[in-house]
């Protein structure tokens, strides 16, 4: 708040939009589902851990009930057999909800184009950042998530009505 | 919102392919007759649970705390890696193999460059077998600390997961200056590795392990005299070594049971007999034990480390001179127009192994990981097929687990080091 308190002088107000309040509080506190699927998962954790250390991002607490969840990433490939899972996980999730899909083969099924997996991510939930990379760096990850943030940053409250109708 | 009502009405036409609308009675004979009439409870734990390693599901009949039943399901993350890899040809199918097993991918490499090599009669430099040795017991130590962190911190031990991430991180870098990749590392392919080690590789592995007993004594100063930790591990899971092999069981969750099998000293290959380091053995054949016998796996890996980089000359060759199967190197391109064809041939079409079946086993960290590889002739395989120990391990989970409490599953689970990409595929 360093920046917000050395704009308030000493007379204790602070104006800006309802937009910009309210997406500030969704990027800083964004809490990811605890969800892992294959490979990417393991990247996730490392990006969690001590190296890469996501709570910089406000990010560190993963949620097991996705009804506690802003954040689903959908880390490996979504088999067939899964793909109902994912769906009913995102379903659960309160509005505003989003989802980045970590990896070629959540974003397009990378080099398994065959008959066990979801060719992608986006034929089951709508997605909001694709990450590529077999398994993408933590920082590849990272840099999705402030990309997901920069969008969120963007966002208006007329856009919050249509998230609310998905 | 066009995608959002494609998306959703995919969703629809998956949900209703999995619809399960069979009853209770679908499942006599698998759950005690007492589920039947609702006087134990039924309940789903998975495939998407924190502490299930992945997508395990787990249908759970319980008395009260107590497990009755443990009906593992599996194949919520099979990829069709088989199928796939009959569709390529032998070298591009080692890309395929890392992703099996993701937390040991150089296992997974290793037994099918093994079994391509036996079937072709293929040589491998002495060179490149140690630097092979110095890859397998690098990525045994960060499967152990992936497994190490997470079974930890579903115990309850949150720190420890911290601390195992940061010395994993070590290896991961080794990692990246030996083959380009943090994990998919594709390293070891068929008559050799994909390239020489790279001038800050060794440097980078004479500092880790240096570095790395005093690690592991701060994990064991976590973790093996604390009370809490011995009193959620110790005597729960036990299986006794006839059951252990009964079960199939391998690899340290077979050697916590007191059953003296390592493929390394039982079936030695890449010059493994040459090595000296020592096998741990159970008591107990508890979570404990098999908690234990990986933190002396670790430094046993550290023994072979250490040996193998004694041996390392600074030059050398690190793949076959087999031009039929390895490609010529880089250099040799510019001055010989045999090497040109090669490169060619190799890259186009890739190489051919006769009509024949084989079957390689090897240590990997979880186990015995075993290839059956069964060639056409041609330059695709007719059939590949692992046998991986995770399976194994989930197939046993039902009888390691009965008459334990839920909350002791948690640890069973972990002990056994499953990977559901080993063993769905």
């Amino acid at each position: 708040m360093g920046v917000v308190s050395s704009k308030l002088g000493n007379m204790g107000v602070v104006t800006t939009t309802l937009d910009t309040a309210v997406n500030w509080a969704r990027t800083g506190a964004m809490w990811p589902l605890l969800f892992g699927l294959a490979c990417c998962a393991i990247e996730m954790m490392a990006t969690q851990a001590s190296d890469y250390d996501l709570s910089r991002f406000g990010m560190e607490l993963n949620r097991a009930s996705p009804r506690q969840a802003d954040l689903i990433i959908v880390a490996g490939r979504v088999v067939r057999k899964m793909a109902p899972v994912v769906r009913q996980l995102y379903d659960q999730m309160a509005s505003p909800r989003y989802v980045i899909a970590m990896g070629d083969c959540a974003s397009c099924s990378g080099v398994y184009n065959n008959y066990a997996l979801v060719q992608g991510v986006d034929e089951v939930v709508p997605v909001d950042v694709y990450i590529a990379g077999c398994p993408p760096r933590p920082e590849q990850l990272i840099h999705g998530i402030l990309t997901l943030h920069e969008r969120i940053r963007g966002e208006h409250l007329n856009q919050w009505i249509v998230e609310g109708e998905r | 919102m066009a995608i959002t009502n494609y998306a959703s009405q995919n969703a629809g036409a998956l949900a209703q392919e999995s619809t399960w609308e069979g009853s209770v009675e679908e499942l006599r004979g698998l759950v005690s007759e007492r589920a039947l009439t609702g006087e134990t409870m039924l309940l789903n734990l998975g495939p998407h649970h924190p502490s299930t390693h992945g997508v395990l599901r787990l249908l759970l009949e319980l008395d009260g705390e107590e497990i009755v039943t443990c009906l593992p399901d599996i194949g919520y993350l099979h990829t069709g890696i088989e199928k796939t890899i009959e569709a390529k040809t032998y070298e591009k199918g080692v890309t395929c193999t890392d992703r099996m097993d993701y937390l040991s991918p150089m296992s997974n490499n290793m037994v099918f460059c093994l079994a391509i090599e036996k079937m072709g009669e293929l040589d491998v430099p002495e060179r490149a077998q140690i630097i092979r040795v110095i890859g397998l017991e690098l990525t045994r130590i960060n499967s152990h600390l992936v497994w190490l962190g997470t079974h930890a911190m579903d115990l309850g031990a949150m720190s420890v997961f911290l601390y195992c991430m940061r010395e994993r991180e070590m290896i991961l870098e080794m990692f990246e200056m030996l083959s380009g990749q943090r994990m998919m590392t594709s390293y070891i392919r068929p008559g050799g590795v994909w390239r020489d080690i790279t001038p800050d590789f060794l440097p980078a592995l004479e500092q880790f392990i240096n570095l790395f007993p005093s690690r592991l004594d701060d994990y064991e100063s976590l973790l093996t005299d604390n009370p809490l930790w011995r009193d959620r591990t110790e005597g729960i899971g036990v299986v006794e070594p006839e059951d252990a092999l009964a079960l199939g069981l391998s690899g340290p969750s077979l050697r916590g049971s007191g059953v003296n099998w390592d493929i390394r000293k039982a079936m030695p290959y890449s010059g493994y007999e040459t090595y000296d380091f020592n096998v741990p053995i159970g008591l107990h054949g508890d979570v404990y034990d098999r908690f234990y016998i990986r933190i002396l796996e670790m430094r046993e890996s550290l023994k072979i480390l250490r040996q193998a980089m004694a041996r390392l000359t600074p030059t050398g060759e690190f793949r076959s001179n087999n031009r039929k199967f390895a490609p010529p190197p880089r250099a040799e391109l510019g001055r010989s127009m045999e090497a040109v064809i090669h490169h060619f041939k190799l890259w186009t079409e890739g190489f051919p192994l006769p009509d024949e079946e084989v079957y390689v086993a090897i240590e990997s960290p979880r186990g015995e990981i075993g290839c059956y590889l069964h060639g056409t002739g041609g330059n695709k395989p007719r059939r590949v097929h692992f046998k991986t120990p995770s399976f194994m391990h989930i197939s046993a989970l039902g009888s390691m687990s009965e008459g334990y409490m839920i909350a002791d599953l948690v640890g069973i689970v972990g002990s056994i080091d499953i990977v559901l990409g080993d063993s769905d595929r």
